[in-house]
């Protein structure tokens, strides 16, 4: 297990290196000019902008910034962006408030989720199986923007039961909206898989086997059907984690979060080079981390996947 | 002290059937309104009994047993009739009444060891959730004793393991172990054991009649195989589609059997005194003096088609920290195949004989050794040459349900060799798939249909008439005939034997079946762990077999010590 856990870590070198460079490349080849960006209308001495592009390293050429950048970056430094901010500072920020929400919506999806799913799989056929198929398949069909919006006017406007937005102090309570509306999406996904995944187990035969051995029907369902019915979800919601912690533009924006994706959308905004690329590092990270996660639980799960071999 | 309360009861009462179905009836909700899976069953098991329900695919034999523990699919119900146990009427029991009598009062070993445990728990986990739920001790030492008793050594130790890391026999036992954990007055066994190799079934099943005996059980086997049934029931019921066509004390049944679908199934039921299916044999030689005029049988000679020199194959398995060692799957193993002719390689899972099949079919490279297929040395093959190869070499598999891509309709099975190898166009196509749908037996209106409308007898004739569609000159029947029923089995069996006749071809024939290979083979080939343990014509072997693994695998075939009338044998 170690072995694996230590080969896996290892994989983060290339992947690491592979997007930075990948992403890095892309910012440099955006057309316009950032600086000149910068003042808009106004013309500045040629002397701030050359000041400028040096301290940007945006007279180098391309291999020369990216090998600089690395450097700052195993040096913990991750310099400052266009207003002069320390982007670390700015990161760390930003990266607790999208974990909060990030983890609220897995709480949500996954609690919901696997709750309904499981009940429309054992049910499958009946009323609350296909109210919920619909449901689900409503939830899918509206976009985000649209669902956010909703959400905020119903019950952040109207009827008031949680702010509307978030602004500069995100807690647990107040990114309860985003959440929901993150969640949602998923949550439609999270329910079908759990449904057919429960729908199909519960003909298996071990399960008939243990309904024979005289145990009680929820002991045959939560022994037999669902653990066995959690692995294809477990892998969903881990590759789900990973999406969420890039943050969510959308949402974010409509509820005024504070967290990554508004960070990154306004430093794509102003072809801010360095904290696009800073991160695009700290998502690589998480990626591979949450995924490395995934995979024992998964292991934790079904005995008969083994790593070492 | 309670057993010998038990006892005084018996004496002084009159003894009380165990279980007692009484003009049983199942229905089924289907797409196309209700099926009656089950019309009238009835049947009496009476305490110590074995009492053994033998039917083919479909005759409602599992049905009425899984009624006993109200385990029917949720669209069966009973639409008729009682299920007394011990004089409680359960067929239509409440669920809480039925989980109470489950496990405590009626067990079950159920037929696939591969799906039947849990794979994601611990053996020792699923046997002390039973004790648990029946409220019996449910220690370690307790798990580790049920275990034990079932004949699974290092029991305790095991108990720690999961599902995949046993053996099929190994699993069946611990479901055995399961089945009996709470001593249950009635034990329903549906085909215990038809997924195991002949050997392994012998051991599981004398245990099994060991352990009952002494528990004082009640058994209710179900099995396809009369043979079985009659050697290990004291009872036999037949049933055939949905009705108990014939029942009696299982001898008797076996020599005198009345109703015509039993007669059927003892008459087909392969069994050691039979011998090889004659038609192809005697008429393939006569062709060949008479120079009859079937244009293949004229160019029939006895070359040696296929050399099988010092085959090996070692698969290297890995263990823990880059350590591998070398494994022989097929160890030196060397035989030949004369055209027109069929050989069979027996031997139980794990012997190699399908690897020895995968490697002929050029599916597995080899070690060492070489296969030489008409003269040519087939490791040289390649691209164009392969490709003409597989031509002429073609295998019938043993799943007729996995076999068949069930999104191609049977024209288009049938058709797609003949496609990939550009013979002829659309029309001729179409004129030669019909031609081998009349040689295997099948209507050509079924060119349209689907496998999932087939059953499994079909299916086997739609794969063996895609194995023959590029006029092939061996086939390799990869356990062709396994998965089948009785019947169908022996229709297949001759419709194999008619098609060598008429045809020439030959056949190696890879099987765990010693019953089958008496009615379809020439020679045999006997194999264990890789090794070519006996050779010799079918005869030959199966009268004076040399070695003693070879008489252990006949002494398993089940009902091979029962004699059977002449008339029948």
């Amino acid at each position: 297990m170690v072995r694996f856990i230590f080969r896996r870590l290892l994989q983060v070198i290339p992947v690491f290196l592979g997007t930075t460079l990948l992403v890095y490349y892309m910012v440099f080849a955006l057309p316009g000019d950032p600086i000149a960006a910068l003042f808009g209308e106004r013309q500045p001495p040629q002397s701030v902008i050359d000041a400028l592009r040096a301290q940007y390293n945006l007279d180098q050429p391309f291999w020369v910034q990216y090998g600089l950048f690395l450097k700052n970056l195993f040096t913990f430094n991750l310099g400052v962006d266009f207003t002069q901010q320390p982007i670390a500072a700015a990161l760390a920020r930003a990266f607790p408030v999208t974990a909060m929400l990030a983890i609220e919506a897995l709480i949500i999806q996954a609690v919901f989720g696997i709750a309904f799913g499981v009940f429309a799989g054992l049910k499958k056929g009946k009323l609350f199986d296909s109210t919920v198929l619909v449901v689900s398949l409503l939830v899918i069909a509206v976009p985000t923007f649209v669902l956010g919006f909703v959400f905020q006017l119903v019950f952040g406007v109207q009827l008031g039961w949680a702010k509307p937005t978030v602004g500069a102090n995100a807690d647990w309570g107040n990114l309860i909206l985003p959440a929901v509306v993150l969640g949602l999406v998923s949550f439609a996904y999270v329910l079908r898989l759990t449904r057919a995944s429960v729908s199909e187990n519960m003909n298996a035969d071990y399960v008939r086997t243990a309904t024979a051995k005289g145990l009680s029907r929820p002991r045959v369902v939560i022994a037999h059907i669902l653990r066995n019915s959690l692995i294809p979800v477990v892998t969903y919601l881990g590759a789900n984690l990973g999406g969420l912690m890039g943050g969510a533009i959308v949402t974010e924006g409509i509820f005024n979060v504070p967290g990554v994706g508004n960070k990154l959308f306004q430093a794509i905004q102003r072809s801010e080079g360095p904290t696009i690329v800073a991160i695009v590092s700290v998502l690589v990270l998480v990626f591979v981390i949450t995924n490395l996660l995934v995979d024992l639980l998964y292991a934790w799960l079904d005995p008969r996947i083994r790593y070492d071999q | 002290m309670t057993s010998a309360n038990i006892r005084i009861d018996e004496a002084t009462a009159p003894v009380r059937p165990i279980l007692e179905i009484k003009d049983l009836a199942i229905t089924f909700k289907t797409g196309s309104g209700e099926v009656k899976a089950v019309k009238n069953a009835h049947l009496t098991i009476m305490p110590g009994e074995t009492v053994a329900i033998v039917g083919e695919s479909g005759s409602g034999k599992s049905t009425t047993a899984l009624a006993a523990i109200g385990l029917l699919p949720n669209n069966g119900r009973v639409s008729g009739g009682q299920i007394l146990l011990d004089g409680e009427d359960i067929a239509h029991a409440p669920e809480k009444r039925m989980i109470e009598l489950r496990g405590s009062h009626i067990g079950m070993v159920p037929q696939d060891p591969m799906s039947n445990l849990n794979p994601v728990w611990k053996i020792g986990y699923q046997v002390r959730e039973t004790l648990k739920a029946n409220g019996r001790p449910d220690g370690p030492e307790d798990v580790a004793r049920v275990l034990a008793e079932a004949g699974l050594p290092d029991a305790a130790r095991r108990a720690k393991q999961y599902p995949h890391e046993f053996s099929g026999g190994m699993r069946q036992r611990a479901l055995i172990a399961i089945g009996l954990s709470c001593q249950p007055k009635l034990l329903i066994a549906d085909e215990p054991t038809s997924a195991l190799d002949v050997t392994v079934q012998r051991r599981i099943l004398d245990h099994l009649d060991k352990m009952t005996t002494e528990l004082g059980t009640s058994v209710l086997l179900i099995t396809h195989d009369l043979g079985l049934a009659a050697e290990r029931a004291d009872k036999v019921i037949v049933m055939y589609q949905g009705n108990v066509v014939e029942a009696g004390p299982s001898l008797e049944l076996l020599r005198n059997p009345q109703h015509p679908y039993t007669r059927r199934l003892v008459e087909s039921a392969p069994s050691l005194a039979s011998r090889r299916i004659q038609v192809a044999k005697e008429q393939g030689v006569e062709a060949e003096d008479l120079l009859a005029p079937v244009a293949v049988a004229k160019q029939r000679s006895t070359d040696e088609i296929l050399q099988i020199k010092n085959l090996r194959k070692i698969y290297k398995l890995r263990q823990g920290l880059g350590q591998a060692s070398d494994f022989a799957a097929v160890d030196d193993v060397s035989f030949t195949v004369k055209r027109g002719t069929t050989t069979a390689i027996v031997g139980e899972s794990g012997s190699g004989k399908s690897t020895v099949a995968k490697m002929v079919l050029q599916l597995e490279k080899p070690t060492e050794g070489q296969i030489v297929f008409d003269g040519v040395d087939t490791a040289g093959l390649k691209g164009k040459e392969l490709f003409k190869f597989r031509r002429r070499v073609q295998p019938i598999f043993q799943d007729p349900y996995g076999s068949l891509d069930p999104m191609y309709n049977i024209f288009r099975t049938i058709e797609e060799p003949l496609r990939v190898h550009k013979i002829g166009n659309a029309a001729s196509r179409e004129k030669k798939v019909r031609e081998l749908l009349d040689q295997v037996a099948l209507p050509q209106s079924m060119m349209q249909r689907y496998p999932n409308e087939l059953s499994g007898g079909q299916r086997q004739r739609i794969a063996i008439a895609r194995a023959l569609a590029l006029d092939p000159e061996v086939i390799i029947c990869d356990e062709a005939v396994s998965a089948l029923d009785v019947l169908v089995q022996a229709q297949v069996l001759n419709l194999l034997a008619d098609l060598q006749d008429n045809l020439g071809l030959t056949y190696l024939f890879i099987t765990h079946d010693l019953a089958v290979v008496r009615q379809i083979a020439d020679h045999v080939c006997v194999m264990e762990k890789g090794k070519l343990v006996e050779t010799g014509s079918t005869d030959g072997v199966f009268d004076n077999p040399r070695e003693a693994y070879t008489q252990a695998l006949l002494d398993a075939i089940p009902g091979g010590s029962l004699l059977l009338p002449p008339a029948v044998a």
